[in-house]
């Protein structure tokens, strides 16, 4: 006996030791997980323990260094990407681009191109866009240029066509143009040589009136002045004068004013004649030459008539004059009279009556008087005579010359006229003579032409046709061998149409043979599969300790199903005897048996060939009455030899028939030996039977699955 | 399998409690007639009838471990089958 004191002793010491036990196991068990696991395992609720000391044991750590390995990587790649397009943006619009679309599209491209190649791909996809890009705008520039190359012939192009038919037309429109042109003109010239004709014929009229009028006035004064006359005859003839002045005054002015139309329209022919001229057209011409003359005519006729009337003038002037010389005489002495006589009016003739004889020697002494002058002027006059008349004759000589040089003008102007007419006429005869002759050579040559070009046309006529005619059989060979392409070939596709219909209607009837075969193999696959199911239900038919139906039924059936199917009547054939004839035991009741079974096979363990006495019937009751195992224990995947022990065994396959594995359960239960064996022999044998029947039913089950699945169509 | 177990041990304690009893009453007799009454032929007609008993449900238990085998002649004709023989001595493994 130990003293007290040390019993303590000894219980601290004992419970130092445990605590640093368990202390330092704690310790090594945190800072080894391998040591922690190992004690978990072996030492039964040591992992509560270091749990609760310790936590929770960490994780795997071996998988997330390789995730966060994975991560980093393609963030680099985005980054990359991201840096790329960053560093693209800005240079892109640095540089100005040329258009729009087409930078849209490098931008498209260059970044597709980066992410294709950030990704690791070969980088030549931006060759093909840069170009395609490149392909486009030079085709933009193309299709400008092209643009503007097609505007520029077009505008050229009309004019180095247009010629040909623009001369036929222009010289149509010039001949109706002049055609037109000529019309007016002569409509023109008729309107203007007729107003022009009319009014010089007035001109005339009225200078040859006016002429009259002079002429007769010149008369009338002429016998004014010198015819003695009786006094009311002098008033008369005055009177008459006086008319006959005014005649003149107004036929003069009558003249003048005729004269001056005249002269306009004759300007205004002359105007229209030079308008004619400048046209310079040759119809024209000898309308114009016709004017002309018709012009010249009238302007020396008119030219005539004033020269007349301009003479008459000059005769009526000097005419005039003597009488103004005689009136201013005989007013003067009128005046020397009334002088003389204040009383005496100035008609003197009709106051004979009155006069006094005083008055009337004043008068004869003046009229004396006067008769002296006059005869003294008269010698001088004589005397002068010659000076006068040369100076007379002077002054009728420059006016004669005046006269001879207008007339001269006149008359040079009128042969100038004249000449210029003739040499138009002349050129006008010329030029028709020309024109007849040119017509004549031009028809000639026109003549020759047409025999040449008659010629060149039959030599062309029969060049083109020999041409044509070659071109003709060429075509019509051509033509023909394409007919008989044609008619081959069309020959050829319907051979074609028809092999394939015939190949289609082939197929389409081996189609319906098929489908008619593959119908019946799927009524068949059916039925067999449904007698499989029969076979398989009447396998659920077994009940507690009572076997299923004989199962001959169902076989048949399934035989009958499968008659050309060796595969399935092999099988069906293979179903074992007994389970056709009386059934098989359900996996329940095998299980239930075998319950009852196993503390019978547990009492008669130690019973084999060598020890089959009673006491070793003892012993062994006396073994299963001691020994204690695992009413269900999992089998291990392969057998040791110290788990043939029959106890182990029987936990096993309990185990196994626990969870429904009959198979594992029979073998396992195959491996008893001796009187337990012998016990469950039966089992065994029932067993086996089932596993075998529904094996075999498995089997065919799976085999018309299968063939029905093989049979069914899909849609 | 497991009801001709039970079935033999039925049987077997059956037939012994018979023969035990049988044994006794033959004992009994043979006691009363021959041996003037004496208790020997009990114990010893029933420890024979017990012995027959046990003997018999122990045969009855070994029975399916019983190998019968058989003499055949070997003839001339049939060198080449012969049949072995088989004689199996059963050797009693004393427990």
């Amino acid at each position: 006996m130990l003293p007290p004191g040390s019993a303590s002793k000894v219980v601290v010491a004992g419970l130092l030791t445990v605590s640093g036990g368990i202390g330092g196991t704690v310790l090594y068990a945190k800072w080894d997980h391998k040591f922690r696991a190992a004690v978990e395992k072996n030492v039964p609720y040591s992992d509560w323990l270091l749990g609760l000391a310790l936590g929770p044991a960490a994780q795997d750590p071996g998988l997330p260094i390789k995730k966060r390995v994975e991560l980093a990587q393609p963030p680099s790649m985005i980054e990359k990407q991201a840096k790329k397009e960053g560093a693209e943006g800005p240079v892109k619009d640095s540089s100005p681009a040329p258009s729009q679309p087409a930078q849209s599209l490098e931008e498209a491209s260059a970044e597709a191109t980066h992410i294709i190649s950030a990704i690791g791909e070969v980088p030549s996809v931006p060759a093909p866009c840069d170009t395609e890009a490149a392909a486009v705008k030079e085709c933009n520039e193309c299709h400008e240029h092209k643009e503007a190359t097609a505007v520029h012939p077009a505008p050229t192009e009309p004019m180095k066509e247009r010629p040909v038919e623009e001369v036929a037309a222009r010289l149509a429109q010039q001949e109706q143009e002049e055609q037109d042109i000529s019309a007016s003109v002569s409509a023109s010239l008729e309107d203007s040589l007729a107003s022009s004709a009319k009014a010089t014929l007035q001109a005339i009229g009225a200078q040859e009136a006016a002429l009259q009028a002079i002429m007769q006035h010149t008369d009338k004064l002429k016998e004014a002045m010198e015819a003695e006359v009786l006094p009311e005859e002098k008033s008369n003839q005055w009177k008459d004068l006086e008319a006959a002045l005014a005649d003149r005054t107004t036929a003069l002015n009558d003249a003048r004013a005729a004269l001056s139309k005249a002269n306009e329209s004759l300007d205004s022919l002359r105007s229209v004649i030079d308008e004619s001229k400048g046209l310079k057209i040759s119809s024209v011409r000898p309308l114009v030459l016709a004017a002309e003359e018709n012009l010249h005519n009238m302007v020396v006729d008119l030219d005539k008539m004033v020269m007349k009337v301009q003479s008459a003038e000059s005769e009526a002037k000097i005419v005039s004059q003597y009488s103004e010389l005689v009136n201013e005489a005989k007013r003067q002495f009128q005046r020397e009279v009334s002088s003389l006589t204040p009383e005496i009016q100035a008609n003197w003739k009709g106051l004979t009556g009155k006069l006094s004889t005083d008055d009337l020697n004043a008068l004869i002494a003046h009229a004396h008087r006067r008769i002296d002058q006059l005869n003294r002027e008269l010698a001088e006059q004589k005397v002068r005579e010659k000076i006068h008349i040369d100076a007379a004759l002077e002054q009728q000589k420059l006016e004669d010359q005046k006269a001879l040089d207008n007339a001269v003008n006149t008359a040079l102007q009128h042969v100038k006229e004249d000449a210029r007419l003739d040499q138009e006429r002349k050129l006008a005869e010329l030029r028709e003579v020309m024109e007849a002759e040119m017509r004549t050579q031009l028809r000639r040559q026109a003549a020759a032409h047409t025999d040449h070009v008659q010629d060149v046309l039959k030599v062309q006529e029969h060049e083109l046709k020999a041409e044509a005619e070659q071109v003709l059989s060429s075509k019509m060979l051509e033509q023909e061998t394409r007919y008989r392409q044609l008619t081959q070939e069309q020959l050829d596709n319907f051979t074609l149409d028809m092999n394939t219909a015939y190949a289609r209607l082939k197929g389409v009837e081996e189609a319906i043979d098929s489908h008619v075969v593959a119908e019946d193999e799927a009524r068949k696959a059916h039925q067999l599969w449904l007698s499989v199911e029969a076979l398989s239900y009447s396998l659920k038919t077994a009940e507690a300790d009572v076997p299923t139906v004989p199962l001959e039924n169902a076989a048949q059936a399934v035989r009958d199903s499968c008659r050309d199917n060796d595969f399935a009547l092999a099988l069906a054939s293979a179903l074992p005897e007994k389970s056709l004839q009386r059934g098989v035991y359900s996996e329940a009741s095998l299980r239930a048996r075998f319950n009852s079974l196993r503390s019978l096979a547990r009492r008669v363990a130690l019973i084999d060939e060598s020890r089959n006495s009673l006491y070793q019937y003892f012993l062994s009751y006396l073994q299963a009455a001691l020994l204690f195992e695992k009413s269900q224990e999992a089998p291990p995947s392969q057998l040791s030899s110290e788990d043939l022990d029959p106890f182990k065994l029987l936990s096993y396959a309990s185990y196994c028939l626990e969870h429904g594995d009959l198979e594992l359960a029979a073998k396992l239960v195959n491996q008893l030996r001796g009187e337990a064996r012998r016990v469950v022999e039966d089992w065994l044998i029932e067993a086996r039977l089932t596993l075998e029947t529904r094996q075999v039913v498995n089997l065919l089950s799976a085999y018309a699955n299968a063939v029905g699945l093989g049979t069914t169509q899909a849609p | 399998m497991a009801d001709e177990h039970a079935r033999k041990w039925d049987r077997c304690l059956a037939d012994t409690a018979v023969k035990t009893v049988t044994g006794l009453g033959v004992g009994i007799v043979f006691s009363l007639i021959v041996f003037k009454r004496r208790a020997w032929p009990l114990s010893f007609g029933s420890g024979l009838g017990l012995g027959m008993g046990y003997s018999n449900c122990q045969h009855d238990f070994r029975s399916p471990y019983l190998i019968h085998g058989r003499m055949v002649k070997v003839s001339a004709q049939c060198n080449f089958h012969c049949l072995s023989e088989v004689c199996d001595t059963r050797s009693h493994h004393a427990a």
